[in-house]
């Protein structure tokens, strides 16, 4: 039996809760932030370089087509400059009241050989050149969509418009291409992948004064999301709505930081966790300024990229993460098995921050947007090969990789063929964004200045792939059972 | 009437007049200071204050304007953001 007083003591105490339960509900009492979750932030932000890396306004341009390419220009500028007419001016908004920078603002559209399929090929620059001027005028650095989807076969389209890539590389700013060439379900569109090692060559080469940087704004994919919002790859895929608004989020700095603060003796289990943890904080940020940007603008929002972008300052770097756990240098053994577990824990941090995760999300190697891949490849540590495997782990392919300008077409079609058929084989997404720099030999550098980096020339195999490409064809889709 | 909350952190070198000047600032922006926390450690200050913004005389771009230039003077940072970033980060 319990005494009276005990009885009156617990009647007050649930009393108490009853009272602060219903005081929290409606907002009397708030729950207030530790200084240690305060300082955080604004470490991660200050000192780690936690960023938005994009926000990207996709935007469908299916109600502009037709077949007189004056006037699909004219619809599209107007569209482009309609639509995202306030997005760089919310985005810098946001950034300055929550203190959280947002790198990139830009455009995805539909993939423009879709809008013009109907047109003539030497109109096709009129088109890219309406996209370039749109940009320019609503102020976003890259635009991207001037893509086409061939992975089963090519249009009459489509082709004049992977024809016409390397002029409009070359001739225009900020318009960004990239070329579907194979899927999980159709198979690998081997003439398109032959074509586009051709196209690779030809766009660095008319780019040559840049070091071919032409080439930085082509990718050819399998698998391509259609709500990607990083460039170069970005377009606004056939199943998406009218205009939606796709955030991409970054941090490799935050992880660094938060890994380099475990003890050396710290197990994957607990690599992982803190990997997980950082990763849920970072996506949190971005869900919430995307949420923002999309409410400002009328526009819903779309997806969440949780990816871990490299930038070429120092530490802000994957490869550095990786050599974290224990690598000596990115490219030694073990290096995959690190970036496996490094893609997985940011997904699952990610993956409960978000409701609606899509895009690449993972954690991406581009050689020369990274300070620390850089520097393995010139100490000799990391190879092409290393890269093709370690693309079978991560999101999102051979990225940023700059070889010698005398490469042979077939050579830069098979480094494709290769990568797309991990990419088929795997059920996922993976790209080639390759630089055959003009003049340039093995161990030569090359430039591009600002987010593109510079990288050391790599070295490439020299065994000629050449009559496997020229067979052309389909490689058909692959088998799903039987899995081994 | 609800509050809205943002976050003003103050990272430097110490030095005397820094909550002063900070707090000066705020109550000419009919601003109220709802907690404060400060640190030192290896003579680098942080505080860390809490404001109720919504009563504010000037709008919040001006007003991290105005928060950023006293920190030149005095030779810290200043920095004030929206709480909204926080409770994202940090609350489930």
């Amino acid at each position: 039996m319990e005494s009276k007083s005990t009885f009156k003591k617990k009647i007050y105490l649930e009393q108490c809760i009853d009272y602060r339960h219903d005081a929290l509900s409606k907002g009397m009492i708030e729950m207030g932030f530790a200084f240690e979750e305060i300082e955080e932030t604004i470490r991660m932000v200050q000192s780690e370089k936690l960023d938005i890396r994009t926000i990207t306004m996709g935007i469908s341009l299916r109600d502009c087509s037709g077949d007189n390419a004056n006037k699909i220009a004219e619809k599209i500028y107007d569209k482009i400059t309609k639509k995202a007419e306030n997005l760089v001016k919310v985005a810098e908004e946001l950034e300055s009241e929550f203190g959280i920078p947002i790198v990139n603002k830009r455009i995805s559209v539909t993939p423009i050989a879709i809008v013009a399929d109907n047109i003539e090929k030497d109109e096709f620059i009129k088109i890219a050149s309406s996209l370039d001027k749109a940009a320019k005028n609503v102020g976003v650095t890259f635009i991207g969509g001037y893509s086409a989807l061939v992975h089963k076969g090519f249009t009459n389209g489509d082709l004049n418009l992977i024809n016409s890539i390397p002029q409009v590389l070359s001739e225009t700013e900020r318009v960004c291409s990239s070329v579907n060439v194979a899927t999980t379900k159709a198979g690998i569109n081997m003439d398109a992948v032959a074509l586009m090692g051709k196209v690779i060559k030809d766009t660095a080469y008319r780019t040559k004064e840049n070091d071919g940087i032409g080439a930085a704004k082509l990718v050819v994919f399998c698998n391509a999301p259609e709500d990607n919002p990083f460039m170069a790859g970005a377009f606004h895929g056939v199943g998406e709505g009218e205009c939606v608004l796709n955030v991409g989020v970054s941090g490799p700095g935050v992880v660094l930081a938060a890994l380099s603060k475990l003890p050396k003796t710290a197990d994957f289990g607990q690599i992982s966790e803190t990997i997980k943890k950082t990763s849920f904080k970072i996506t949190r940020a971005g869900e919430l300024i995307g949420r923002l940007a999309a409410q400002r603008l009328n526009t819903s929002f779309g997806i969440l990229d949780l990816s871990l972008a490299p930038t070429p300052e120092i530490g802000d770097s994957i490869a550095n993460i990786l050599e974290s756990m224990g690598l000596s240098k990115c490219g030694s053994h073990g290096t995959t098995a690190a970036l496996a577990l490094l893609n997985d824990a940011v997904k699952k941090g990610g993956v409960m921050a978000s409701s609606y995760v899509g895009g690449l999300s993972g954690a991406f190697i581009p050689v020369s947007e990274d300070a620390g891949m850089i520097e393995a490849v010139e100490a000799g540590a990391l190879s092409i090969e290393k890269l093709e495997a370690m693309t079978c782990v991560c999101s999102v392919g051979l990225d940023m990789i700059a070889i010698p300008g005398d490469t042979p077409y077939e050579t830069i079609s098979a480094i494709i063929a290769d990568e797309m058929a991990i990419g088929m084989i795997n059920k996922k997404t993976t790209a080639v964004r390759i630089i055959p720099a003009p003049g340039k030999k093995e161990g030569d550098h090359v430039e591009f200045g600002g987010l593109l980096g510079h990288a050391p020339v790599m070295k490439v195999n020299s065994f000629s792939p050449k009559d496997f490409i020229e067979r052309g064809g389909r490689i058909p889709a692959a088998l799903h059972s039987l899995n081994n | 009437m609800s509050e809205q909350k943002a976050i003003i952190s103050v990272i430097g070198v110490d030095r005397v007049g820094i909550i002063y000047n900070v707090s000066k600032l705020l109550a000419e922006n009919n601003i109220n200071i709802l907690d404060i926390s400060q640190t030192i450690l290896k003579d680098i200050f942080t505080m860390i204050m809490i404001v109720d913004i919504k009563n504010s005389s000037n709008d919040f771009s001006i007003l991290k304007e105005e928060l950023k230039n006293l920190g030149e003077n005095l030779g810290v940072k200043i920095d004030i953001q929206k709480e909204d970033i926080f409770r994202a980060m940090h609350r489930l």
